[in-house]
């Protein structure tokens, strides 16, 4: 009888690193918004000869951080390592990264071993902790831009901060393996280390991949697949290349040690380079560095800027706030998102749940809308809590307090300045509502006509037709009182 | 009057004492560099222009009386792997044949700023990959004493122009006795400094973990002058000290009576020319006489020194020169090339020379994979022992006192033809830089007409006892005040 076969997945991530200047030189890493090519270069970055490398201590303090947030140890002596090979793009013909000795090492990371959790769930599946063996500081290369018969160089991303975060094979479905990349990039995103703008490259995957007979616990040959830069590219070539492998042993045949590339047009991996060709870096340590050595106090030092995680902060907002848990998820999903909530919570007298409700709904969609940014809103989070709160006690209509809010978007402001000027002060008046609702049932004789019949919905478009002419005023719970009774005396 | 063989404190009096100006010194040099140099070959590249330039600056200082260092308006040379801004800095290569930096190396802004005024660049083995400056991709150097000798390498040619008085100081590198050995050779005084005491920020790479700058002069008391300006910490170069440096003149003159010798016994074995022990024992029985304490020391791991020293120095050497590549700067021959591949290969055959790519081949054998821990691991592991061996046998003693070199200059093309008797040559100045100790390498002498070279190497940091110990010798000898009939 055939084996069934079960993957074994390992990941390293490769994420920039949000610092001002290069990893060795001072030179700005914001090579996006590089007005030229080779503009933000020096003689270190572009490798001139007798040119040295200084370590970023920002860098340094940021990978300590996500090493401490994937609870790793920090290697108090750390060193830095030449990876020796020739390509264009790399200056000095070896990139400075970290070997023996990395910054940090043997951490973990729990996470679901598999879909996402959807809707109302907590989690779905089993939870897994992925073991993380490495996380170390390397540079970036330079772009290659290829012409018809050479290749232009630009150097400004030359040297700029790189993290790789190498997980143990402990993954054993795409689904965990896409639970583990989405967890580490919301990490990194929430430690301010790296933006995670897939589409600018900020971050890539590299899948290692292999499968064996289920209950076996051999690990078998493995395929690398290099530079998978979206979370689709990753599960579809990882998906593609199980089955690949699959199908190989199941055809009696043996996979082959190799480097893949993924073609995301044709849905294939293709190979790049087998086991003779593979590199052989000739890692020594970096003579032009000393080792660098973390005292506890900065480890600690470093410990203590830990923000709440994502996953922590979510648990939170279901234990101690009450949301649901698809709420909590959503508010936690991005770090702006649920710091900003936080601080209208604390301002606001309403329910979180209320909160929740317009900060998921008309916040996001009017945040959606006008591409600010949430550092730039023209609003405090105090005058949204003063929204929610005028809805909530009756101040304001919804309706209203959507008008107010597109208003405060626009042009900023004080809420209740807004309300007042606009005059939107909900009405509870019966004798104003009730004119209205007399001239509405007058105006449209052959909607009553329905009601009557007994076409009971029709009741919806008459209440939209009340807050129209009342523009919005009119307590609905009044209006709709008010509009029942004066359907139904219309009955005698 | 000789002008350029003067010290460089009796001609800072002269250009104190307005006897003299900084452009009449520089003119001078240039004159005298112009006539001999096409003998001795020590240049690469005369700067007459800037040397003019910053002699007409410093003639200002001296003139206000603003800025004076000890080597305001000093004509100095400086071996072509120090990188100068605008100069082309060459390294005695093809690949670097027309490279001119953008940038200056730290020791040339601090030279430039304490107004020393430089002559020119000056020729080397190729990347310093060398014992006699026959492995120039350019010219050999002769020896201002016999002009059929090598100078000594790698930093032979700042040897020759300082000792043939073509510049009032000379500025080398020393990876493995490339500044004491053509001291040496050439009767000039020269120090291997402790690694790290001077900025490597700017020098051309050849093994990052020993490359030392350090200064060649008339003498010891020039040689504190002249590190005094040139040491200190670079927040460009990691591998620097973060300490004050010391007023290297200030123990010069102290006594040293009482202070103690250690000679290595492994030092003094067969295969030494009979004119430089006798004249290392002579220098002996001179401090003997001053009071010094003699005693043997050993330094048991010696025997591995020279081997530690080259593979590690392959190794660092095959990743440092990778840069080379022709993309960037320098040689680049890429005609016909197919791709970027042949282009490396076409610019790296053509731009290196058999010593070098010899070298590459060895240490990227030796950093491969399955071989790194029997060669490169194995290295450190005695490098370490090698220090300890220092550590060790310094911690009984002030310093230690050995030759330079096992016998005075060879003849050109002697050992050409014999890699591994080339590297023999080295073998009592190589296993300093491993270990990171300074050495100062002193005239004490002749053996066959040619001069002897006689080396004081010292603890970490101690370079103050080596010139303290040097000037005393000096003071009791003129050995260093001989010069070369040229």
């Amino acid at each position: 009888m055939q084996p069934t076969y079960e993957p074994v997945i390992g990941l390293e991530i490769h994420g920039e690193l949000l610092t001002k200047s290069k990893m060795f030189c001072g030179c700005s890493a914001d090579y996006g918004s590089a007005p030229e090519p080779n503009t933000l270069i020096c003689p270190v970055c572009t490798g001139l000869p007798g040119a040295m490398p200084v370590v970023n201590k920002r860098a340094t303090e940021l990978a300590a951080l996500v090493g401490l947030a994937l609870n790793c140890t920090i290697n108090p002596h750390n060193t830095f390592a030449r990876k020796n090979y020739f390509y264009p793009d790399l200056p000095k013909g070896y990139q400075i990264s970290q070997y023996e000795l990395p910054i940090a090492e043997k951490g973990w990371l729990d996470i679901n071993d598999s879909p996402l959790p959807r809707g109302d769930e907590l989690s779905a599946g089993r939870q897994l902790r992925v073991r993380v063996r490495r996380v170390h500081i390397e540079e970036d290369t330079a772009k290659l831009a290829h012409e018809k018969k050479s290749a232009l160089i630009d150097f400004n991303r030359a040297g700029v901060p790189l993290l790789e975060i190498v997980s143990e094979p402990d993954m054993r479905t795409v689904d965990a393996a896409l639970d583990y990349a989405t967890k580490i990039r919301a990490i990194l995103r929430y430690l301010g280390v790296n933006s995670g703008d897939m589409e600018k490259g900020v971050l890539r995957f590299e899948a290692n991949v292999s499968v064996r007979p289920v209950g076996s616990d051999e690990l078998r040959t493995r395929t690398e697949i290099k530079n998978l830069n979206s979370f689709r590219a990753l599960v579809r070539a990882s998906a593609y290349e199980i089955e690949r492998q699959t199908k190989v042993y199941e055809n009696g045949g043996q996979v082959i040690q190799e480097t893949l590339g993924w073609d995301d047009v044709r849905g294939v991996t293709v190979s790049q380079r087998g086991k003779e060709d593979a590199h052989d870096y000739r890692y020594f340590p970096e003579p032009d560095l000393p080792p660098l050595h973390l005292s506890d106090a900065w480890i600690d030092l470093i410990r203590s800027r830990l923000p709440e995680l994502p996953e922590a902060r979510t648990n939170r907002f279901i234990a101690e706030i009450g949301l649901s848990p698809a709420d909590a998820r959503f508010l936690t999903s991005e770090l702006f998102l649920a710091d900003y909530f936080e601080s209208v919570l604390a301002k606001a007298k309403s329910p979180a749940k209320t909160v929740h409700s317009w900060m998921a709904g008309e916040f996001m969609r009017y945040l959606n809308d006008s591409a600010i940014d949430i550092k730039d809103l023209t609003f405090s989070p105090e005058s949204f809590a003063q929204l929610v709160d005028m809805v909530t006690d009756k101040t304001i209509s919804g309706n209203s307090a959507k008008a107010v809010l597109n208003e405060m978007f626009k042009n900023g402001g004080d809420p209740a300045q807004i309300v007042k000027e606009k005059n939107l002060v909900q009405v509870s008046d019966t004798a104003f509502i009730q004119e209205a609702i007399e001239k509405i049932l007058g105006d449209n004789p052959r909607e009553v006509a329905q009601f009557l019949a007994g076409k009971e919905t029709i009741i919806q478009w008459l209440m939209g037709q009340v807050a129209r002419a009342t523009r919005g005023k009119a307590d609905p719970n009044v209006a709709k009182e008010l509009l029942v009774k004066a359907l139904e005396a219309r009955r005698k | 009057m000789q002008l350029p063989n003067l010290t460089i404190r009796e001609i800072h009096q002269l250009l104190l004492t307005k006897k003299i100006s900084s452009v009449e010194l520089t003119q001078a040099t240039l004159q005298r560099a112009h006539e001999i140099d096409p003998k001795i070959n020590s240049y690469v590249t005369i700067t007459d222009d800037l040397a003019l330039e910053q002699a007409r600056q410093a003639d200002e200082c001296l003139a206000k009386g603003e800025n004076i260092t000890p080597l305001t308006g000093i004509p100095f040379a400086m071996k072509d792997c120090i990188s100068t801004r605008g100069v082309r800095t060459t390294c005695s290569s093809k690949i670097l044949k027309d490279y001119v930096p953008q940038y200056n190396a730290t020791v040339t802004n601090k030279l430039a700023d304490a107004g020393a005024v430089l002559i020119g660049k000056t020729n080397m083995d190729e990347f310093g990959m060398g014992s006699s400056c026959e492995n120039s991709a350019f010219f050999n150097t002769c020896n201002p004493w016999d002009l059929t000798c090598v100078p000594g390498g790698s930093s032979g040619g700042a040897a020759a122009a300082m000792s043939a008085g073509l510049c009032n100081f000379s500025i080398g590198e020393d990876t493995g006795g490339s500044v004491r050995m053509p001291a040496g050779f050439c009767n000039v005084t020269g120090i291997k400094p402790t690694y790290g005491r001077v900025s490597r920020y700017g020098l051309i790479a050849l093994v990052s973990s020993f490359d030392c700058i350090g200064p060649m002069t008339r003498d010891a008391y020039d040689c504190a002058t002249v590190l005094e300006t040139i040491a200190g910490h670079d927040q460009y170069d990691s591998t620097t000290f973060n300490l004050p440096v010391p007023r290297y003149t200030k123990n010069i003159g102290k006594s040293v009576k009482g202070m103690t010798i250690g000679i290595p016994k492994e030092y003094f074995v067969s295969g030494m020319e009979a004119g430089v022990e006798s004249s290392i024992q002579e220098a002996i029985r001179t401090y003997e006489k001053l009071g010094m304490v003699v005693r043997e020391v050993s330094l048991p791991n010696t025997k591995y020194a020279l081997p530690v020293y080259y593979l590690l120095l392959f190794a660092e050497a095959s990743s440092n020169l990778a840069r080379f590549d022709g993309t960037r700067f320098g040689l680049s021959v890429a005609d016909n090339a197919k791709d970027v591949l042949d282009i490396y290969l076409q610019t790296r055959r053509e731009g290196f020379g058999d010593e070098v790519k010899r070298r590459i081949m060895l240490g990227a054998y030796a950093l491969s994979a399955g071989y790194y821990d029997a060669y490169y691991l194995k290295a450190q592991k005695v490098r370490t022992l090698l220090r300890r061996d220092f550590e060790l046998a310094l911690s009984a003693v002030d310093i230690l006192l050995a030759p330079t070199c096992p016998t005075t200059a060879f003849k050109l093309g002697e050992k050409t033809s014999d890699p591994l008797e080339m590297y023999l040559s080295d073998i009592y100045v190589v296993a300093t830089n491993p270990a990171g100790v300074p050495a100062l390498s002193l005239p004490a002498g002749f053996s066959n007409n040619m001069p002897v070279g006689m080396q004081l190497i010292g603890k970490h940091l101690d370079e103050q006892s080596l010139f303290q110990i040097g000037h005393a010798y000096q003071q009791e000898t003129d050995w260093h005040k001989k010069l070369p009939s040229i």
